[in-house]
């Protein structure tokens, strides 16, 4: 064997060691499950989107909200507007879609569990990914990730929207207050977990006083960063709790809609 | 009680080398760089390690552990099946000296790329003002005990050596975010990181975070953090017009 000195090129080679990684446990178990749920929720709301029966009476399905459209019937549109005027003949979801859509697509967790799962860069950690080259977010598109504050600033007011919703739906189905059904308690428990997950964002924490250096001369937003950072430490599992509780909702909503699902406490 | 253990190590200089097999006695209590230890007492006494105290604090017996990046003085045996055969590796980050040591200059050298603590002009030592609250951020940071595992397990470097020349890793991505995140730091830190520490070739998919021994969030609060006051600088348009607003009406 040659003599390793400080000069000895030899030095500047890392250990040839040809697997991919030498890890033992189910390391695949994470992104096959990350994958299969994000599926999940792509597929279903791709169903949902095109599907027509978004009211129930008092409930509005969250993929639907807020309506904007003419076609909306009076009960479904926000303070009964419709600034989209009859020359829209599209499934009314489709023209909110792309803010809550966004947001999670830019979401710092959500790019996390899509970089693994997806494009398996890396899969798991000491596992080589397959790509030859990677610039990461260094540029487009990738780089475009940047303006997830913006989606941030729409998705809370969605996240508001979608709170009225459920206080609405503790009307009965001719109006009056007082109603308390299975989808009231659905809407209600998903509209504070969309909040939790809204408010948890990693740009909500930078806005409130992530950016500032000095907490002590700010006391109030030095609070609020305080109260997002507890809910940033629970981003992930609130994205995954917000995702399932939307589509449980909305998969309620259209049930009672369509009439499968037609118990008295509905 | 004791037992046998199986156990691969990585044997070889300069990076070539191979996979030893070695079976080898276990007492209750022991963690890897015991096992390791013994090794080199009985059966290969020109085994190379590097380690220090023993105790989790000074960050120099980074292995890696059945593929996992791990402190080998902090890893339990009793954490494995008896039956396991453990393999026992180098920093795959890194180039090799011998065995299981490695050599991590590239980390040295880019410490010594980020330029130091710059407090303003007008301000002398001992006349800092800060509370609590203002140093509590990056106090967090300051608990790393430099083992590199997180540059280490980093992607963007671990499977891509061609990355090296133009990203910092995590450790001293952190040590940039701190810096900037100090009231009493003047110089520009959010330019560099993107341009010159390669902030952006991060996909915050959190390798660092999970192998830190000292749980240091790196991810959600220092990488994510300084990505966001990049953002402030270079990508949002908002903040920007309000700079050039601001900067003017202030003269
Ligand atoms: S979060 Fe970023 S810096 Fe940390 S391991 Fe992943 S890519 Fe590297
Ligand atoms: S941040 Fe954690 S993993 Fe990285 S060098 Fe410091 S202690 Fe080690
Ligand atoms: S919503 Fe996840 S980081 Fe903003
Ligand atoms: S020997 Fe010091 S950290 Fe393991």
């Amino acid at each position: 064997m040659t003599q390793t000195t400080a000069e000895n090129p030899a030095r500047k080679q890392r250990a040839q060691i040809k697997v991919r990684t030498l890890r033992t446990d189910r390391w695949w178990l994470a992104p096959a499950l990350t994958f299969t749920g994000l599926m999940a929720f792509l597929v279903y709301g791709f169903w949902a989107i095109f599907d027509q029966s978004y009211l129930a009476g008092q409930y509005i399905a969250p993929f639907a909200s807020p309506c904007l459209a003419t076609s909306c019937p009076e009960g479904a549109r926000l303070f009964g507007l419709a600034p989209f005027g009859d020359w829209y003949t599209l499934p009314p979801g489709l023209l909110i879609l792309g803010l809550p859509g966004g947001f999670r697509l830019t979401c710092y967790y959500y790019r996390k569990s899509y970089y693994r799962s997806f494009w398996l860069s890396p899969p798991a950690c000491s596992v080589a990914e397959p790509h030859g080259k990677y610039t990461g977010e260094t540029r487009l598109p990738l780089i475009i990730q940047n303006i997830h504050r913006y989606f941030f600033y729409f998705a809370a007011i969605i996240g508001l929207i979608l709170t009225y919703d459920a206080v609405l739906a503790f009307r009965d189905k001719d109006g009056n207050w007082g109603h308390v059904g299975l989808g009231t308690i659905i809407l209600v428990v998903n509209a504070i977990l969309i909040l939790a997950y809204t408010f948890g964002c990693h740009s909500c924490r930078h806005i409130t006083a992530g950016r500032l250096n000095h907490f002590s001369k700010h006391p109030i937003r030095y609070k609020a960063w305080t109260f997002v950072s507890k809910l940033n430490a629970k981003h992930q599992q609130f994205a995954w709790a917000s995702m399932f509780s939307v589509m449980i909702a909305d998969l309620y909503v259209r049930l009672v809609a369509k009439g499968i699902i037609n118990f008295p406490f509905a | 009680m004791g037992y046998k253990a199986k156990f691969r190590v990585w044997r070889g200089e300069g990076g070539e080398g191979r996979l030893e097999d070695f079976t080898v006695e276990v007492n209750e209590g022991e963690v890897v760089l015991d096992v390791i230890h013994r090794l080199q007492a009985t059966q290969a006494p020109d085994l190379a390690v590097r380690w220090n105290c023993k105790a989790g604090k000074c960050g120099s017996c980074s292995m890696e552990i059945n593929g996992k990046p791990r402190l080998g003085c902090m890893t339990r045996m009793s954490t494995f099946e008896e039956t396991e055969t453990i393999t026992v590796t180098p920093m795959r980050t890194f180039p090799v000296i011998k065995d299981l040591v490695t050599d991590v200059s590239f980390n040295y050298q880019k410490a010594r790329e980020i330029p130091s603590f710059t407090p303003p002009k007008d301000v002398k030592p001992g006349e800092y003002r800060m509370q609590q609250i203002d140093v509590e951020r990056s106090q967090e940071f300051r608990k790393c005990i430099e083992c590199f595992m997180c540059n280490n397990v980093c992607h963007v470097i671990r499977d891509h050596d061609e990355n090296k020349p133009a990203f910092a890793g995590p450790r001293f991505l952190m040590r940039i975010a701190e810096l900037d995140m100090h009231p009493y730091d003047v110089a520009d830190r959010k330019d560099s990181a993107q341009n010159e520490h390669g902030l952006g070739y991060c996909n915050i998919t959190k390798c660092c975070t999970e192998v830190c021994p000292e749980h240091i969030k790196i991810t959600d609060n220092a990488l994510i953090p300084m990505k966001e006051r990049v953002v402030d600088r270079k990508y949002d348009p908002l903040v920007w017009l309000g700079n050039k607003i601001f900067k003017r009406s202030g003269g």
